[in-house]
């Protein structure tokens, strides 16, 4: 079903959320040789609503942040649902300028449905830890890449997002907001979701188009290998790069994001 | 204490107006509540300022440029019934959107700064708010000048969707791009800054001010008390809360502000 039409935005939303969707367990159980969990942002807990460690990726070694949702109800409730706090974007942070230090790539896995809004994420800083992470990201030397895997929602997705190449699998969603959350704002009706998606764009194919997404991934029985393949080429391009120009090139590519109207006398001055 | 007031006698209204303060309720003569830097004298409740009057009350006299004016949203999602609603907001604001930014001269240290307008749909951030952030940190860095930002904000600009989200990594890689460069960067939270503001550029800063009793979160308090099903204790998510859980540098009094950035922008000439 790649750019089926028929496929309506919502019905990918119900894709990106089935509950016998892939978890991180099986993208690095598919795409990672010889993984190791690390735990921690050694300051105040370990949040394991994110997965961060390191492996190895066609025998180059990597560092892997993503979000675990976990696929039972008792490890729903561990993981939080794949909604991070302060401590699990901090743990990311870390590991990141740990990579940056070794010289390895970095590839993180987006699947939540947003950071945690509690009172303890709150109190412990949610809003500086996902800033400090968007801030810092943008200026690593070492190559970023993001996948969007099922969920992608708003700055909890963002804190680990900010690549080199950012890709999506074909049923996976990336919005501002849950259409659930964005129907109730704009509309003050959360039933409304479905036609919210009609108007977000959040589809892989028309983020694609927009120029915010730079490749998507067909699913299928072949999921790992496409994903494997996808991230290889990207990879390779990447390393080729040196420190400074991969840094450049991250920038570069989010300053751009988002064209405005300017008056003609304002480029004349 | 010595006042800081540049209100002119010819700014003063001729005939009496009495304002009904919205948290005490008393009712106050205008012109004593402008000279008391929009604080109720009663209750000491803050007013929501303009960015005009927020200049005036930092800026020396006649020393603000305004830069970038004019810039506009486009509509990139074809969202229905954003240029309408863009339309209204102008009209009623007579705004373009809800940034001003520029030059001005504080104590006759030459700083950029930003003043966030929540008149403007809440002062929700989309790519003209993003933009002028980004190219105002561009100009501080070429220009070598202190960096302010007054922020206030509702959060991401919906209808503009996932830009919208990218202006949140598009501002805090040009605040960190500013920093690494040596700038100085002071960010005032003032009532609410949320969202995707406080969880991008607000935080950044290398000194962070507060306005007594502001609202400054990432999860606005209903959508926590939706999680977590039940109701938030008193001053959770206020400024003094976040002194209390070091998120902040300073709570600062409106009367004091001027001063409070005078003498740290001596400390770093």
């Amino acid at each position: 079903m790649s750019n089926d039409k028929r496929v309506t935005p919502y019905d990918r939303v119900k894709l990106a959320r089935d509950k016998d969707r892939p978890g991180i367990e099986d993208y690095i159980e598919a795409l990672f040789d010889g993984f190791m969990e690390f735990h921690g942002d050694r300051l105040f807990r370990d949040d394991p609503s994110i997965v961060a460690g390191i492996g190895y990726f066609h025998k180059i070694p990597v560092t892997v942040i993503g979000h675990r949702k976990g696929k039972t109800l008792e490890e729903h409730m561990a993981y939080n649902f794949g909604m991070a706090s302060p401590e699990g974007y901090r743990k990311s942070l870390r590991l990141m300028k740990q990579a940056e230090k070794f010289n390895r790539p970095i590839i993180t896995i987006i699947d939540t449905p947003g950071a945690y809004p509690g009172m303890e994420a709150e109190a412990n800083g949610q809003a500086a830890a996902i800033a400090e992470n968007l801030a810092e990201m943008s200026a690593l030397k070492v190559p970023v890449i993001a996948i969007v895997t099922g969920e992608g929602n708003s700055g909890g997705a963002l804190a680990i997002g900010v690549a080199n190449k950012v890709l999506m699998l074909e049923n996976s969603i990336y919005c501002i907001l849950s259409p659930e959350g964005f129907a109730s704002i704009l509309w003050k009706d959360s039933n409304r979701a479905p036609e919210a998606c009609e108007v977000m764009r959040i589809t892989a194919h028309e983020l694609q188009e927009l120029g915010l997404v730079d490749e998507v991934i067909p699913e299928g029985s072949r999921l790992f290998k496409n994903m494997d393949n996808v991230i290889y080429k990207e990879l390779k391009k990447l390393m080729k790069m040196s420190p400074d120009k991969l840094a450049k090139d991250r920038y570069n590519k989010f300053r751009v994001m988002g064209e405005v109207f300017e008056p003609k006398k304002n480029r004349e001055e | 204490m010595e006042k800081q007031n540049n209100i002119s006698a010819s700014e003063r209204s001729t005939k009496e107006e009495l304002i009904e303060c919205p948290r005490c309720h008393a009712m106050i003569d205008a012109d004593i509540i402008r000279d008391n830097f929009k604080v109720c004298p009663e209750c000491n409740h803050y007013y929501t300022l303009s960015p005009k009057s927020r200049l005036r009350m930092l800026a020396d006299r006649k020393s603000f440029k305004e830069l970038d004016k004019g810039l506009r949203a486009v509509n990139l999602l074809d969202f229905p019934d954003y240029e309408d609603k863009l339309a209204k907001a102008r009209a009623k604001s007579g705004l373009d959107d809800a940034i001003m930014t520029g030059i001005i001269k504080i104590d006759g240290i030459k700083v950029a700064i930003g003043v966030m307008d929540t008149r403007f749909l809440m002062a929700s951030m989309g790519t003209v708010v993003g933009e002028k952030i980004t190219r105002l940190a561009e100009y501080a860095q070429k220009h070598n000048l202190p960096l302010i930002m007054v922020c206030a904000s509702g959060g991401a600009r919906m209808q503009e969707g996932l830009f919208s989200l990218m202006q949140m990594s598009k501002t805090s890689a040009a605040i960190k791009r500013f920093k690494d460069a040596g700038g100085l960067y002071i960010s005032l939270l003032t009532n609410p800054t949320t969202g995707g503001v406080s969880a991008s550029f607000a935080f950044l800063g290398d000194i962070i001010l507060a306005e007594p009793e502001a609202l400054i979160c990432f999860a606005g308090p209903r959508v926590i008390e939706q999680t977590i099903g039940k109701k938030l204790p008193d001053g959770f998510q206020k400024a003094e809360f976040l002194l209390e859980h070091g998120m902040v540098d300073m709570i600062v009094r409106r009367d004091e502000l001027k001063s409070t950035i005078s003498r740290i922008l001596k400390m770093h000439k």
